[in-house]
């Protein structure tokens, strides 16, 4: 990358920095801001974290959980704004970096275990 | 109109101030050096004409050296004439006076990119003219499926008309961009980021206008 670039990028290092880490199989909750007309509230979305993709800038994670029986996904660039913290619940021990397998799983089937 | 000239240094993006995340191109504007300032008396029409990027004295004609000496300044690459710059600072603007990019645009500004594209090569009519193809495989389409289709009549009106769209050498064109808005400006670096792209490769030769 140019230098030059490094110029622009460099404003968010130390927010990316601050970030805390986490990886494929931990428990997060994410305190996410929304916007209700001129309001805004917190609200909180609590999953498993089921891959980290991209680098820099544009680095992502995605966040599954079951709400109301339904598999929901979300993806969080990890420098949003709309981000106001994230909390690492659990550490899993999983052997992947890709959790995709979680997606065919209920239940008991789609347990992690927790790392110690 | 007011511009600056520059170089494109690549993209990125940013989150703006309503947390959407922008695509931006950075861009290495000026500093710029006034070569000559046309008047009505002289020349006709007002315009400023800016020099950018450093040249070799030694690949510089004698001829351009002496413009660049009356300026009082070193040769340079690139020149540009800007009509009408800056309208309301005209009799501040003199003969080798230094513009940057923070004299021109300010953030938040909305401004005009020209840049040369890249080029393509010599390219078919669906690249080139976004023309719709054939659109079948079948029924008797064998290996013609990214062609033309007819030109025009048969013996009348016997020839093909001017300007008829077909396949030639594509990109490379002079593009202007409108209406993009300056995200920030890096005044110590001569830097400016603008959402958006803006039509060229790296390293070529940008101009901003407002």
């Amino acid at each position: 990358m140019s230098d030059l670039l490094k110029i622009v990028e460099a404003e968010y290092a130390e927010k990316k920095a601050a970030f805390p880490d986490f990886k494929a199989g931990d428990t997060v909750n994410v305190h996410v801001k929304i916007k209700e007309g001129n309001k805004e509230r917190v609200q909180q979305y609590k999953g498993t974290v089921i891959q980290r993709r991209n680098s820099g800038l544009n680095e992502t994670f995605t966040v599954r959980k079951i709400s109301g029986g339904v598999g929901v996904e979300r993806i969080f660039p990890v420098l949003s704004p709309s981000i106001e913290k994230v909390e690492v619940l659990r550490k899993g021990k999983v052997r992947r970096a890709r959790l995709f397998y979680l997606r065919g799983r209920q239940g008991k089937a789609a347990r992690i275990k927790e790392k110690l | 109109m007011s511009g600056i000239i520059g170089k494109k240094i690549g993209m990125t993006s940013v989150y703006g101030a309503d947390g959407r995340n922008v695509a931006c191109t950075l861009i290495e504007a000026g500093p710029c050096v006034v070569t000559q300032v046309k008047n009505e008396e002289g020349d006709g029409y007002k315009a400023v004409q800016l020099a950018y990027d450093e040249r070799k004295e030694k690949n510089t004609p004698k001829a351009m050296k002496g413009h660049f000496e009356r300026a009082s300044t070193t040769p340079k690459k690139k020149l540009v004439e800007f009509r009408n710059f800056r309208v309301e600072f005209e009799n501040e603007v003199g003969l080798g006076d230094e513009i940057k990019v923070a004299d021109v645009f300010a953030e938040g500004d909305f401004l005009d990119a020209i840049g040369t594209s890249k080029g393509k090569g010599f390219q078919g009519v669906v690249k080139r003219h976004n023309f719709a193809g054939v659109g079948q495989s079948t029924h008797g389409q064998h290996n013609r499926e990214r062609a033309p289709g007819s030109i025009g009549g048969a013996s009348y009106p016997a020839r093909v008309f001017k300007g008829m769209r077909m396949a030639g050498r594509d990109g490379g064109n002079r593009v202007k961009v409108t209406n993009l808005e300056v995200m920030k400006i890096y005044p110590e670096h001569n830097l400016i980021l603008i959402s958006g792209s803006i039509p060229g490769a790296k390293n070529s030769y940008v101009i901003l206008e407002k």
